[in-house]
């Protein structure tokens, strides 16, 4: 598999990180060289086969629907770099 | 004798006999992790421990421990050794901590590790490399390096690791320490800070595999807050280990014998089945043909989760912020850059990438259909046998910095522990000898999804024929033998 440094832009757009411009080349060869080993899967014919995400069959864990304490915001917003006594603080999202 | 020469049994037993006295235990212990701290930076922050007024009943009170930093424990700062948690303090502890509260461990700190568990070394970790006791220019191994290197030195008597590809079994191999990862569920992960969530478990670290199941003993159960957490796994695990392996059906794959494995590794892993054999067992080699596969799907799905689940570390609600952004997308995007190290970003990029439209098929897709595959072949194994043995790496400890200079080939010699994780199956790493430069090898026994005894009663009953685990113990801490 081919990795181009306008896909590494793209990938690196959606995961908010930015790879500086000097080390692009780098990161995309790199970046090429594992995929291009991860591509051994392909030697596997995988059709009928199930994509399987969990190793054991549970799904839809219920539980009483029962108010319980929860955090208090004063303690929450002890960890926020940003934050003020009441929420957390970001720059303006919407115009 | 010396405390440290016992095991965390045995002390916790000392303890209640009143043959030493708590406080004097404490005081020692501390004095001993200081010292070797110097050393080999197995922790990144050490606590005051609080003191219990008596020692309870749980066989293992009052014996000083520690946690992985990536476990959340209330009031005590928790970093997963990256920068971007900052001086993140956890408003709760992890569900395993209140468990082992209860039962009267007593915390010593938390260990170092590789950054957001993601590496096999610790030299990933923003606090400095962890150094392998038995030699300080090697590496402790990783992700749970802090845990395996404290243990082995003789700093605690257990810690608590995480294992998503083998971060427990590795390191604990590396450093001549036992090291479990159980089967998947069996223990709650709510506290643990995530990195793969489907293949994240966390376990023991200790000197026997008698600790091992004295620690799990407490942790396991299902959790209400956690979802995945199995109930009624298997019973007490300590009372189940007899030794007895008499007909004990145990093969050996002969695609984890082949290529690329160090033969004094070899060598020593096959001395255990002999060993075993000696004890009773059936030892019969049979054919994996899916080895050549795990590394690749366990990294495109490893990746894949930790991307999504790293998405959460944007400096807003918790942790490190970067200084002088413009808008919010460049809060996120400069906060994220300065605040990962490389192998985080490199894995948060993978992972994004194998998630991206047009690609998710081709890997991600791909690579839980050969999770398939890989579970259905050792579900296979396990028709035949009750227990698997393999080596847990190809070689001993590396000298530290030569890893990081090649990130596939660090991925590669994952290749014996990552198959476990991806069929959430128990796997315990045990020490079985040295090499040629005195660095301590390791042996891996897996069991069946649920067979977490039969390995550690494996394990135990070579532990009472070999001594090889209680080599560390003589150690003075540090390098000096």
């Amino acid at each position: 598999m081919k990795i181009t440094t306008e896909m590494v832009d793209y990938i690196s757009a959606l995961a908010r990180l930015q790879v500086d411009e000097g080390e692009k080349e780098a990161v995309t060869a790199e970046l090429e060289r594992i995929v291009s080993y991860m591509d051994r899967l392909n030697e596997l014919d995988t059709n009928e086969i199930e994509a399987l995400s969990h190793v054991f069959p549970i799904k839809n864990i219920m539980r009483p629907d029962k108010i319980a304490p929860s955090f208090s915001r004063e303690l929450l917003l002890q960890n926020s770099p940003g934050g003020d006594e009441e929420a957390f603080l970001v720059p303006k999202a919407v115009d | 004798m010396e405390i440290f020469e016992l095991t965390a049994l045995e002390l916790g037993a000392a303890l209640k006999k009143g043959e030493v006295a708590l406080q004097d235990v404490l005081s020692q212990t501390q004095d001993r992790i200081y010292t070797c701290q110097e050393e080999n930076n197995a922790f990144i922050s050490i606590t005051k421990p609080d003191l219990a007024p008596t020692i309870g009943d749980s066989l293992l009170a009052g014996v000083p421990m520690a946690l992985k930093d990536n476990i959340c424990t209330k009031g005590v700062k928790t970093s997963c050794a990256s920068k971007i948690l900052g001086d993140f303090i956890p408003p709760y502890n992890a569900s395993i901590v209140e468990k082992l509260i209860a039962a009267g461990a007593i915390s010593m700190g938390k260990l170092n590790m590789d950054e957001f568990a993601m590496g096999s070394t610790s030299e990933t970790s923003f606090y400095g490399p962890v150094r392998n006791p038995w030699d300080l220019s090697r590496v402790s191994g990783g992700s749970s390096g802090g845990a395996a290197a404290a243990v082995a030195a003789g700093e605690v008597w257990y810690a608590i690791g995480s294992d998503t590809g083998g971060s427990i079994r590795q390191p604990a191999a590396y450093c001549g320490v036992t090291g479990m990862k159980p089967t998947y569920g069996t223990v709650s992960r709510y506290g643990l800070i995530a990195y793969a969530s489907s293949l994240d478990q966390m376990g023991p670290v200790a000197r026997s595999a008698a600790d091992c199941a004295a620690v799990l003993d407490i942790i396991q159960g299902k959790d209400p807050y956690d979802a995945t957490s199995l109930s009624g796994c298997y019973g007490n695990l300590l009372s189940s280990l007899s030794g007895d392996v008499k007909g004990l059906r145990i093969g050996l794959p002969t695609d984890c014998f082949g290529e690329g494995l160090d033969p004094e590794v070899r060598q020593a892993v096959l001395d255990v089945a002999q060993v075993l054999k000696s004890r009773g067992a059936i030892v019969e080699e049979f054919s994996l043909p899916i080895m050549e596969y795990v590394v690749p799907a366990y990294y495109i799905i490893a990746c894949a989760e930790a991307s999504s689940n790293l998405s959460r570390f944007d400096g807003v609600k918790y942790g490190w912020r970067a200084e002088n952004y413009e808008d919010l997308t460049d809060l996120y995007t400069k906060t994220r850059s300065e605040g990962f190290g490389s192998e985080v970003k490199r894995r948060i990029l993978l992972g994004t990438f194998v998630l991206s439209t047009g690609y998710y098929d081709a890997y991600y897709k791909k690579a839980l259909q050969v999770k398939f595959i890989i579970k259905t072949a050792y579900d296979d194994a396990f028709q035949k046998y009750d227990m698997l043995l393999t080596p847990v790496t190809p070689a001993t400890a590396p000298q530290l910095g030569e890893s990081l200079s090649d990130p596939l080939k660090m991925y590669l010699s994952d290749i014996y522990t990552v198959p476990l994780n991806l069929a959430g199956l128990p796997g315990i790493s045990i020490p079985c000898g040295f090499d040629s430069n005195g660095m301590p090898i390791g042996a891996q026994l897996i069991g069946p999804a649920l067979g977490d005894s039969v390995i550690l009663n494996a394990a135990h009953s070579y532990q009472l024929e070999t001594d090889f685990h209680k080599k560390t113990l003589h150690r003075k801490g540090g390098t000096s033998a």
